[in-house]
């Protein structure tokens, strides 16, 4: 700022001012800004300008308007009587509730895959491999179309439904669960279990320090197991068993009560994990790969057995191998999960498919999915980030 | 992650197109000028509907929307060939228009007042009246609409079907799980596979959709009608010149055919002494002129398209695998809704 002060007193010292690095930097800085800034202006002025002469509607008062239509699968309370703002949310949960149980069964089956094409034995690895190859080269669309058809091919009718133990029936109108019905005073079981998990968090804590400093293992699974199931069933026993089940009957076109997984949901995590599990199974692989093999000869000749050398050794410098890619993977089936409205899946894609169409408002329509899916990618990647940071080996 | 990338750039489409990042922003560009300078009509039809929209395995394009889009060609450049088809789905068709990328939308849509308001649309006529239906299988023994308490129902998204189907089982107090498709094709497939009790629409596409099924004896169409859909040809709002040409180029077919002036006909039509005929054809007065056109255009229409009962007949009536009755869809002279003013 000094030097922005000084009056220049002739031209050539104009000129060395403008010669200075740093004085340049902070130039093209500001017009880079000032020229994004105006393009940004010229858009949304330009849009709107453009939307009131074609006599399309703008703005957002929309949301709050009665949405008209219904959804198949709403984690919320909703109807047709809702606003388009809620109409919003509903779509919103439903991704999130794919991208979740996706991202869950994924991970576990890409491991597990992953782990499986490492391993000694001929089969098991080259089925992993071809598994691999195949699923990583077929297109999720078409993956998407078999599972779903082939689901709904392969269930009966309501009428012939399997019935699965424990007063579940699967058909091709989706999977019929027994519901839990929670009678008040369950409120108490539910505390119950959260001191009893407390409880046990602090008990392992206190035999690792325990283990660090005198080198005394402490068995804490049985005191555990206390906590976590015995505490909360004496409670449940104690006030008089605040729990029903509401089972689903056949009625009509189908099962009544009960919850209902539809088989979009079912065919579409199909889907989206078996995808995903092929890129994680090979990321996991070249995880482990990456680890020297001297890692674990050491660890071995320390005495540490081969599932403890893998455990204390191995996976956590594996780890920070993975988990950069495997956000990757994360954010990839997430977004993925946008093809559900292929298969009637009413995810966020579809129903804010729906409020385009019949509001006809685009422009905000199409930001605010874009707005969403960014925020749900950087929150992901924010997460993954500090779990990585976590991770990492502190070097010294 | 292609298709994500395809959804992203239409959406950065949409923008741009929206941005008008050409001098068209400012400057009121003509519909019918361009449509000259081009040579040809590029209309937004269905992506596939028989009867109304649909293109052969050689690409030849067919249907009662599509001869609408060969009769203003042939009213407007002179030859019915000279259209370039725009195949849109149910949720790109507004966006398609409303960004300039086709000059008219014949795609079995249905008039409603925020479609010819705040989409910034207008409809220049009802070439086909319809309303929402539901077919069924045979085998479920229904019988009525009313009947499908607790049914599940396969619909495609961005129609107004899916907001009457709320209505109507909100109407009648009726419990039911709407499965929405982003195409029909799938929807279909679903219904097929017992996914669903019911597939709905415009009851002119269950005929379609009907035979579009692997075995169409075992589906029914249910009698009630839960909506009015009037479907017609829309275009840009702000251009009053072209929404005349399409909207009177409607008119032309319809008084056409009232004054039996048909394709095979029209060249003796000539010669009539009825003062209507004349006029019609161009013979007497300078109607033309009024459209921006010349005094041919509805003689040129009629002659390589038809009238609309000769449109009809061939496309979803007695002439076309579909059968459906005139109906509603009759000239006003015979107890229908079909009714045009003069050309005077
Ligand atoms: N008339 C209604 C519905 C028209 C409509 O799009 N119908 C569907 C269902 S048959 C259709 O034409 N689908 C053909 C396709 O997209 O392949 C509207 O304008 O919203």
């Amino acid at each position: 700022m000094a030097v922005l002060a000084r009056k220049p007193r002739d031209l050539a010292d104009v000129k060395a001012l403008l010669y200075r690095p740093e004085v340049r930097q902070v130039a093209y800085q500001a017009a880079l800004l000032a020229a994004l800034a105006f393009a940004a202006y010229w858009v949304v002025n330009n849009v709107a300008a453009n939307l009131r002469r074609q006599n399309i509607a703008s703005g957002f008062d929309f949301l709050s308007r009665t949405s008209g239509f219904d959804v198949a699968q709403t984690l919320i309370e909703y109807s047709n009587l809702s606003t388009y703002g809620r109409a919003f949310l509903v779509g919103l949960l439903n991704t999130l509730l794919v991208a979740a149980l996706g991202i869950l069964a994924a991970t576990v089956l890409g491991f597990v895959i992953g782990i499986a094409r490492l391993s000694s034995n001929w089969l098991i690895a080259k089925l992993a491999a071809v598994y691999v190859e195949l699923v990583r080269n077929v297109p999720l669309l078409l993956q998407l179309f078999f599972w779903y058809f082939a689901v709904l091919k392969n269930l009966p009718n309501p009428r012939q439904s399997f019935a699965l133990p424990g007063g579940a029936y699967f058909n091709v109108r989706g999977l019929y669960l027994p519901a839990p019905v929670f009678l008040p005073g369950f409120g108490l079981v539910a505390a119950a279990l959260a001191v009893g998990t407390l409880a046990t968090a602090a008990l392992w804590w206190w035999a690792r320090q325990r283990q660090a400093l005198t080198g005394e293992r402490i068995a804490v699974l049985w005191p555990a197991l206390a906590a976590v199931v015995g505490l909360p069933l004496v409670v449940f026993l104690a006030a008089g068993r605040p729990l029903e089940v509401d089972y689903p009957v056949l009625g009509g076109f189908n099962f009544q009560g009960g919850v209902a997984v539809m088989p979009e949901l079912i065919a579409l995590l199909l889907g989206l994990s078996i995808y995903t599990a092929s890129f994680i199974a090979e990321i996991v692989r070249a995880g482990i790969l990456g680890i020297p093999k001297g890692q674990t000869e050491a660890a071995q000749a320390l005495g540490l057995s081969r599932g403890l050398s893998l455990r204390l050794v191995v996976i956590p410098q594996a780890a920070r191998i993975v988990i950069p890619p495997l956000t990757s993977q994360y954010l990839n089936l997430t977004k993925n999960s946008s093809l559900a409205v292929a298969i009637g899946y009413p995810d966020f894609v579809s129903v804010t498919g729906t409020i385009l169409n019949q509001t006809g408002q685009a422009v905000e329509v199409i930001l605010m999915t874009m707005g969403v899916y960014l925020a749900i990618s950087l929150l992901t990647s924010l997460f993954m980030n500090w779990f990585n940071s976590h991770m990492a080996l502190v070097e010294r | 992650m292609t298709h994500f990338a395809r959804r992203a750039a239409l959406a950065a489409v949409v923008l741009a197109g929206l941005a008008g990042l050409t001098g068209a922003a400012s400057a009121q560009t003509k519909t019918l000028d361009t449509v000259k300078q081009r040579g040809q009509l590029v209309c937004g039809v269905n992506v596939g509907l028989p009867g109304f929209g649909a293109a052969d395995d050689k690409g030849v394009w067919s249907g009662l929307d599509v001869d609408y889009c060969k009769a203003i060609a042939a009213a407007v450049l002179g030859d019915a060939g000279k259209v370039r088809y725009v195949p849109t789905t149910t949720k790109e068709r507004f966006t398609a228009l409303q960004s300039g990328e086709i000059d008219v939308l014949n795609r079995n849509t249905t008039w409603t007042i925020s479609r010819d308001s705040s989409l910034g649309l207008s409809f220049a006529g009802v070439n086909y009246y319809d309303g929402q239906g539901f077919m069924v299988k045979k085998a479920a023994g229904v019988k009525s609409g009313k009947e499908l308490g607790g049914a599940t129902i396969c619909v495609q998204t961005g129609t107004t079907t899916e907001l009457n189907l709320a209505d109507f089982f909100r109407i009648n107090n009726l419990q039911y799980k709407p499965l929405v498709f982003e195409k029909m094709d799938e929807a279909l497939r679903a219904y097929q596979a017992n996914r669903c009790d019911a597939f709905t629409t415009d009851a002119s596409q269950l005929y379609a959709v009907r035979l579009l099924t692997s075995n169409p004896d075992e589906h029914i169409v249910l009698p009630d009608i839960i909506s009015k859909e009037p479907l017609g040809p829309a275009v840009r709002q702000g251009d009053s010149q072209w929404f005349t040409i399409v909207r009177w180029v409607h008119f032309a077919l319809l008084n056409a055919e009232e004054l039996n002036v048909t394709q095979a006909n029209v060249d003796e039509m000539l010669n009539s002494t009825h003062p209507d005929v004349k006029r019609l054809l161009g013979k007497e007065g300078d109607f033309g002129k009024g459209l921006g056109l010349d005094n041919d255009w509805a003689y040129r229409a009629v002659k390589q398209v038809g009238n609309y009962g000769e449109v009809f007949e061939r496309n979803v009536g007695s002439g076309s695998r579909l059968k459906i009755d005139r109906g509603l869809n009759g000239l006003w002279t015979k107890g229908g809704l079909q009714y045009a003013p003069p050309i005077r």
